[in-house]
């Protein structure tokens, strides 16, 4: 397999970024990881994962879709669209790269978002195999293998070596705009790192996982299960679940009037907001305990329900790093299933 | 101590002196714990935990709890007594409805300083001495105790209990803590120094709320933010303005209110240091109007809602101000 020394990362990283953007996932000084821009001197995080998912690169927290301008009697329409430039996001692991196929069903069904779908046209995915697993991953109950990820190229590393392998026509492309970098070279320490990622996936906490208990023919057990008021009881309502989420893909449009203009902008909306689809008749979850239900259900029964079965989680665990009461995805299922 | 304070629970359960516990649930793992309402002596045994990393402030649930019927009992750490006791101050519990049960607190331990050092798969997480041993899928790793204490716990102000109606231990005492140090060293800086400063911390928020959910100060019905009818809702920063101010603004809200708890900065997604805005607040205060602590006392005047004639001139800010 193609392959490079992991100390001439940099000159990789310089070799992609001579065409289009980079994005790599970078330590914050707060020990963080997130996505960054790539330019001379900027590592590569040893991060399992970054706090915000990628999906903001299709799917930014806000964007402006439209403006007006009033002139007299006149409102000017002006689409603000423009065709994004290419862009490379390096370094994506197996759950989050599985997340773009969520997200794609969702925006790239009819009707087609097309700001989404720009953006998507655009990127290409370069994912990164997972060597060190945490205990808060559960990736493997979706059927997601994180030491062989999708995305258009996939690398993996054995500490020494990054390998380097397309998954389709777009990372073919991508690989030989970098191949001259590259060597074929022997991927037997590769095979051993996979085989020890492997057997630890077997060994971490949630490997047991089941989804079995979920799916799009679950409504009617699920939705009036008891359990759901003991597991929102201490739920603050709060986003982050959401907003570190991979999947979630609610959004809410507003108006902004800057005094001379209106701006219409799309910004990422949280199912557990009290104000969330409130429409003119008001608000149809009143309490913390149905918005609550509502983003689980839609993970999984809703989703699956209209997607031939398809789970809305990929079991990234930044909602169980991440909620302020440690709830989670994992607590839910797990009480449901016992059920 | 977990077990006298599981015991506690069990015996005003059966005698009947309260209804229900507000306390803590174990979960997946050993550090994942929920704040959870318990009823029966047989939930308390197979799920109730208060450990080390029991480190949520349940005052603010209990605004919640004394609307229902019965009587709750809620165990308090020394910081979350202030919560407590400013909660009770403000009207927003009904101390008739609650007791309160102190327990002692050494400080919580913060799980993400943990996996910050690298530790991964972490199967179960022990106290030996003054360290930590960690089983991993990877293998045995320890960690100082004081490399994986919370922030907020490394300043501690006070180990002692302002309130309560039973105390478990011995109590502490208030400490002299070193938690204006950074506040000091942000007020020494220049002003685009310090501007900077607050720019790099504040444009990581995701206006998730976390922080104002959380906060034991928060407590309006109905946020501004969240209110479609106060033309200021917004649940995505317009601008970098605006991305600053929501979290200026609720700084001067709580003003005068904050205990320094330091919830919000424990539950940022982002990491911001939240609690800073907050102890400059309490520390302007303390120079400005003579020392005050939010929730040490139920029926004090505070500062802000008071007059005194010795109080600070308003023109204090453009003498303080000037560079």
């Amino acid at each position: 397999m193609l392959r490079i020394s992991l100390d001439k990362l940099d000159t990789l990283f310089a070799k992609i970024a001579e065409k289009q953007k980079l994005y790599i996932p970078s330590d914050r000084e707060d020990g963080s990881a997130e996505y960054m821009e790539w330019s001379e001197g900027r590592k590569l995080s040893n991060a399992l994962n970054t706090v915000r998912s990628a999906k903001e690169f299709f799917f930014p927290q806000t964007e402006s879709l439209v403006d007006f301008k009033l002139s007299g009697k006149n409102i000017e329409v002006i689409d603000i669209r423009k065709e994004t430039e290419d862009f490379v996001v390096f370094g994506v692991r197996a759950c989050d790269a599985r997340s773009f196929g969520i997200l794609d069903k969702v925006f790239l069904s009819d009707p087609v978002d097309s700001y989404y779908q720009n953006r998507r046209n655009h990127g290409t995915i370069v994912t990164m195999a997972c060597t060190r697993p945490s205990e808060t991953c559960f990736c493997t109950a979706f059927g997601i293998d994180p030491t062989a990820p999708e995305g258009d190229a996939a690398c993996f590393t054995d500490g020494s070596f990054l390998y380097i392998k397309a998954n389709n026509d777009r990372g073919e492309a991508f690989v030989s705009s970098v191949s001259s970098l590259f060597e074929d070279g022997d991927t037997a320490e590769l095979e051993k790192v996979q085989a020890k990622t492997k057997e630890v996936l077997g060994i971490l906490p949630l490997s047991g996982l089941s989804t079995e208990a979920f799916g799009g023919d679950k409504l009617n057990k699920l939705f009036g299960s008891e359990k759901w008021a003991e597991l929102s009881e201490s739920c603050i309502g709060c986003g982050t679940c959401t907003f570190v989420c991979p999947t979630c893909q609610c959004y809410d449009i507003k108006d902004f009037n800057t005094g001379h203009e209106i701006k219409r902008f799309r910004c990422w909306d949280s199912c557990m907001y009290s104000d969330f689809t409130k429409m003119a008749h008001g608000n149809p979850r009143l309490t913390q305990l149905e918005r609550f239900r509502q983003r689980f259900m839609h993970k999984l029964v809703y989703f699956p329900a209209n997607n031939n079965g398809e789970l809305g989680c990929v079991g990234c665990g930044r909602c169980l790093t991440k909620c302020p009461i440690s709830m989670n995805i994992v607590k839910v299922m797990k009480a449901l299933e016992a059920e | 101590m977990q077990e006298a304070i599981i015991n506690k629970a069990k015996e005003l359960l059966a005698d009947g002196r309260v209804d229900r516990v507000i306390g803590w649930k174990k979960g997946e793992f050993s550090y994942d714990i929920t704040p959870a309402v318990f009823e029966t002596a047989e939930e308390i045994d197979a799920e109730f935990v208060c450990n080390d990393f029991t480190s949520a402030n349940v005052s603010k649930y209990l605004v919640k709890e004394t609307k229902k019927d019965g009587t709750v009992l809620a165990f308090l750490k020394p910081c979350d007594t202030y919560s407590f006791n400013q909660l009770v101050k403000e009207h927003r519990i009904d101390a008739s409805k609650v007791y309160t049960v102190g327990i002692p607190c050494d400080g919580k331990l913060d799980p993400e300083k943990i996996k910050q050092k690298g530790i991964s798969g972490i199967r179960s997480i022990e106290k030996d001495g003054d360290m930590l041993k960690i089983d991993t899928v990877y293998g045995d790793e320890t960690l100082k105790i004081s490399d994986a204490m919370s922030e907020r716990c490394l300043s501690c102000k006070s180990r002692k209990h302002v309130c309560y109606d039973e105390l478990i231990g011995e109590d502490g005492d208030v400490i002299s803590s070193n938690r204006f140090d950074m506040v000091e060293q942000l007020e020494n800086m220049s002003a685009q120094e310090r501007y900077d400063f607050w720019r790099s911390q504040l444009s990581k928020c995701i206006r998730c709320n976390a922080c104002r959910n959380v906060c034991p100060a928060c407590t309006c019905e109905k946020c501004v933010f969240d209110n479609d009818d106060s033309g200021i809702s917004n649940k995505a920063a317009a601008d970098s303005f605006e991305e600053n101010m929501f979290h200026v603004i609720r700084a001067f809200h709580v003003a005068g209110r904050c205990t320094d708890c330091g919830e919000c900065s424990r539950v940022c997604p982002q990491n911001i240091p939240l609690h800073l805005l907050n102890r400059k607040f309490i520390k302007d205060i303390n120079s400005l109007y003579g020392e005050y602590q939010a929730g040490a006392d139920t029926d004090s005047r505070a500062p802000l809602t008071d007059y005194k004639q010795s109080d600070c001139e308003a023109s204090v800010v453009h003498e303080r101000g000037v560079e």
